[in-house]
């Protein structure tokens, strides 16, 4: 038995990651949401199904969100990542994470930092959907806890304290 | 145990608002820690190579290649596992034998579910884990897969366990692949048909369907030269997976320590072992600490949905519609070992009526499927559905109204269970009446657009909820806040449904009370997070905390005021003197002057719950509408009313339900185990296995019913599965009301509502 590294050669990824320039290296079968938890060691976007159909490792990438599970890390060198760690002003909390809060849109919590990342993006393109647009959008992020009544609800009432 | 249902309605501080949860801020922050979030110290990675066949003999394992390759630091098979000795444990939701347990974590000698771990190993990381496990030899000799009742059962089936004997009506069997057969009777069932004005019997088919919980399975373990294990695990039930690594791996109890993580989602899922033991053994093998996490797809294959089954149900009415007997006969595929909740299937089918006669043969039957686990309401939703669907076509039949049916019929307190224990004060009534009530019930279902049909479906359904036990430690801080901690995982808001009953005692604002979820070295035992128990009991335990608190500091106060304790009062959050009533110290005040008087004040309250936990009843309304050349089912609009005895957190009480009727409407319409003939599940994954989208629901109104409990001080009743039970028949009966002829099966998909249409076009049923 010999306990040394894996001979796998790591890519240099630099990006900016929640506003800070970083640096990280990645495996080149890693994804992002591997390489966010594993290496930069960011646990908060979670892995559900590791194959792009829960939304529970959504990431805002250069704006627009994505799965970050179909993401090879290799692929964000040069761009932009943001995260549930960088949506909170320092000791604050966005709109959408109070009104989770307020509404009581979480139960187990573990979907939550994927939609509160899809929720963020599109409360930045439609400051005032209507409940159908919502479900629309969130319609890539799997709850099973909710019934997604409240975290509709939630995503309405940050809406509505925004104008 | 204090009663409440002879008082008025008390009056609550706390009890009943709607605080901020206590670890909400860390989950909003995506700063909780979760199962797979847990970082140590030389931390390595295990995998799981799992068996491709539902049903093999494993003539040879090698790991030999896998324990040689660069970056792997152990692997085991089922020959380094302890073999365990027939144990049944009672899990309060499961009753589990502990050899089935162990043989379920890891095969030994014959996998019988596709999945079945076969080895194991751990390595630097989790891709070099993953590459070791193709390095593994094994040869395997596929049997035939039993994965039919009709195949498990049939005279001359092929036996899944030599050394099965089955318990069919008290005579032992073996071999036999029906793990038990029980059977419930009361009055004449059979005389009360022959003179009923109506009879009607159907027999309902119900898919398996997974708790689809959104976090994989995720335990580390840690075997320290000093034969401690410290077991890091998302779990509904740390103290259980304490008590079972400790027999299944033979080391003594307390040396086995269980730290629960955050824990994403559960339903029933997460109380037996899965990984635990193996991450231990590779542990010790390595004498690193492993961490293993399951991907979704062996979540599926390997970790337990609720059963799947077949349920004959028959109910016999006077001519004015009231109940006379009813029977039923309910077969639960179990999956790879016995345990399928036949007795809680038994227990709920009929439980929401007045039954004078009655029979209910049950039947637990093992195939080559993962073993089921608890789901919700374990085993009631299946057999509800049933029950339920059954009493809406016999209200057609007879032409009867399905709420004057129910409301005719209802049981109340006094009510004998078909199975026998005899109902406490309940909300059965009160929740269809509040339905009855309800706008949506006045409402009317609306025009459909072209090709598209609507239709209104009600359910009803029960569930008795657990007591059990639990302890909570309460410490009096110098501020006057308090901590409490607790050992039951929160899955959904416990911590502060806990904590608002220990803040209701001492009149403090529910986040003058902070509450701490703690491994099993650091609180006294508690029973699981499950059956509906935890707010209930552990609220109890908490109640039986601050009032030992309240106690201890009114000594205290006496010692300053120099009086008697029982001149001390506590009311409002203030001690007085009795005697001078100008001595006067509010909680807070008082909180500061005990390290002068005594030291620190810090009490437990232990609780055994025993009977009931009262039993929550509920009655869901929803309406739908079905589109004729597709077969999609959209649905419009739904209500849920649900006793709650009093809702500690109301906002968590309708999550509750909501959730509940969101999981009942995915089993309802899409939710199925797609399996090939040799047990394979074809759809392992959240994009074939459907379960519903934001998109796909409506909003859920939830209705909170309170009808005080008079097993819990404050009223209180475990609410959190009885939501799941009545959506499938409440959504099958809409369907039936849109498009004038029913379906016996679960999930009601557009393929099966296509052929539903077709059949009514040829004119014939679907029974």
């Amino acid at each position: 038995m010999t306990q040394q590294e894996t001979p796998v050669r790591k890519i240099p990824v630099a990006c900016t990651l929640n506003g800070q320039q970083t640096e990280f290296l990645a495996a080149p079968y890693q994804s992002l949401l591997e390489a966010l938890r594993e290496v930069v060691g960011l646990t908060g976007t979670k892995e559900g199904c590791n194959d792009g159909n829960c939304g529970a490792c959504t990431v805002s990438l250069d704006g627009r969100i994505v799965d970050s599970c179909l993401v090879l890390a290799a692929e964000v060198d040069g761009r932009q990542v943001d995260t549930i760690e960088g949506m909170a002003p320092p000791h604050g909390l966005h709109p959408l994470q109070q009104a989770f809060l307020e509404e009581a849109a979480l139960q187990c919590g573990i979907c939550t930092p994927g939609f509160l990342v899809a929720a963020r993006a599109l409360l930045e393109r439609e400051p005032h959907p209507d409940e159908h647009r919502i479900r629309l959008w969130l319609a890539g992020n799997l709850c099973r806890c909710t019934g997604y009544d409240k975290i509709v609800r939630a995503v309405q009432s940050a809406a509505n304290k925004t104008t | 145990m204090t009663t409440t249902a002879d008082r008025p309605a008390q009056e609550f501080k706390v009890v009943g608002s709607r605080p901020i949860r206590h670890d909400g801020v860390d989950k909003v922050l995506g700063r909780a820690q979760y199962g797979a979030d847990l970082k140590l110290p030389g931390l390595i990675h295990g995998a799981v190579l799992r068996s491709p066949y539902a049903h093999a003999v494993i003539k040879r394992v090698d790991v030999s290649r896998a324990e040689a390759a660069t970056g792997v630091f152990a692997a085991i098979t089922g020959d380094d596992m302890p073999v365990t000795a027939p144990k049944m444990v009672d899990m309060v939701e499961e009753v589990t034998n502990l050899k089935w347990s162990s043989q379920r974590v890891m095969a030994h000698g014959k996998a019988v579910y596709r999945g079945h771990p076969v080895a194991a190993v751990a390595a630097v990381d989790q891709n070099t884990a993953l590459e070791a496990l193709k390095l593994i030899e094994v040869e395997y000799e596929p049997l035939q897969a039993v994965i039919s009742l009709e195949d498990a059962m049939k005279p001359d089936a092929v036996i899944i366990h030599d050394d099965l004997e089955g318990d069919h009506l008290g005579e032992k069997v073996s071999p036999t692949n029906v793990a038990e057969h029980t059977r419930t009777e009361f009055g004449d069932p059979e005389a009360a048909f022959a003179e009923a004005a109506h009879v009607i019997e159907r027999t309902y088919t119900i898919a398996r369907a997974h708790q689809g919980y959104i976090e994989p399975h995720s335990s580390t373990a840690f075997w320290s030269p000093d034969d401690k294990l410290t077991v890091w695990t998302t779990t509904q039930a740390p103290f259980g997976v304490r008590s079972n690594v400790a027999t299944v791996l033979k080391l003594p109890l307390s040396d086995v320590r269980v730290v629960p993580m955050e824990i994403g989602g559960g339903f029933g899922g997460k109380i037996g072992l899965y990984m635990e033991p193996l991450a231990a053994m590779l542990s010790r093998k390595s004498g690193r600490p492993v961490k293993m996490t399951m991907d979704r797809k062996s979540v599926f294959d390997a970790t337990g949905p609720g059963p799947g089954g077949q349920v004959t149900a028959k109910i016999g009415v006077d001519k004015d519609g009231k109940i006379v007997a009813a029977t039923a006969d309910i077969r639960y595929m179990a999956g790879a070992y016995p345990g399928s909740s036949i007795s809680a299937a038994t227990a709920g089918i009929f439980a929401c009526y007045k039954v004078p006669n009655v029979r209910i043969d049950a039947y637990d039957v093992v195939i080559n499927m993962s073993k089921t686990a608890a789901y919700r309401a374990p085993g009631t939703p299946q057999a509800t559905f049933a029950s339920e669907s059954l009493i809406s076509e016999l209200c057609e039949t007879i032409g009867m109204d399905p709420m004057e049916f129910h409301l005719l019929n209802a049981a109340e307190e006094g009510t004998r269970r078909p199975d026998g224990p005899v109902f406490p004060r309940i909300g059965n009534v009160a929740c269809m009446e509040a339905i009855r009530d309800s706008d949506h019930f006045k409402s009317d279902l609306g025009e459909s657009s072209d090709g598209k049909l609507r239709g209104r479906g009600l359910a009803t359904g029960y569930w008795n909820g657990g007591g059990n036990r639990s302890s909570v430690t309460i410490s009096v801080n110098d501020d006057g806040v308090v901590s409490l901690v607790e050992g039951n995982p929160d899955i959904g808001g416990t911590r502060t449904t806990i904590a608002m009953q220990a803040a209701e005692v001492f009149g403090l604002p529910a986040h003058d009370v902070h509450p701490t979820v703690v491994d099993t070295d650091s609180v006294g035992y508690n029973d699981l997070t499950a059956g509906s128990r935890t707010t209930y009991a552990s609220g109890q335990a908490a109640i039986e905390a601050a009032k030992q608190v309240v106690e201890e500091i009114k000594k205290r106060m006496a010692m300053i005021w120099e009086t008697e304790p029982e001149n001390v009062e506590f009311e409002a959050s203030v001690f007085q003197n009795k005697v001078a009533p100008d001595q006067r110290l509010t909680f807070k005040e008082a909180a500061g002057k005990l390290g002068q008087t005594g030291g620190p004040v810090s009490k437990t309250g232990t609780v055994n719950v025993r009977g009931s936990g009262g039993g929550s009843f509920a009655a869901h309304l929803v309406d739908v509408e079905v589109d004729q050349e597709t077969g999609k089912v959209q649905i419009l609009r739904y209500t849920a009313a649900q006793d709650a005895g009093k809702a500690v957190h109301p906002s968590y009480v309708e999550g509750q339900f909501q959730g509940g009727a969101a999981q009942g409407i995915g089993w309802a319409l899409n939710e199925e185990y797609y399996t090939s003939p040799d047990g394979v599940m074809q759809n392992s994954s959240f994009l074939d296995y459907r379960m519903p989208t934001a998109l796909d629901l409506p909003m859920i109104d939830a209705i909170v019913v309170e009808v005080p409990n008079t097993n819990h001080p404050f009223g209180v009743r475990g609410i959190g599965e009885t939501s799941i039970v009545p959506p499938a028949p409440a959504v099958g009966n809409a369907i039936a009301d849109a498009i004038g002829t029913r379906l016996y099966q679960t999930p009601m998909n557009p393929s099966r509502i296509m052929e539903a249409l077709a059949n009514k076009r040829n004119g014939k049923n679907g029974h």
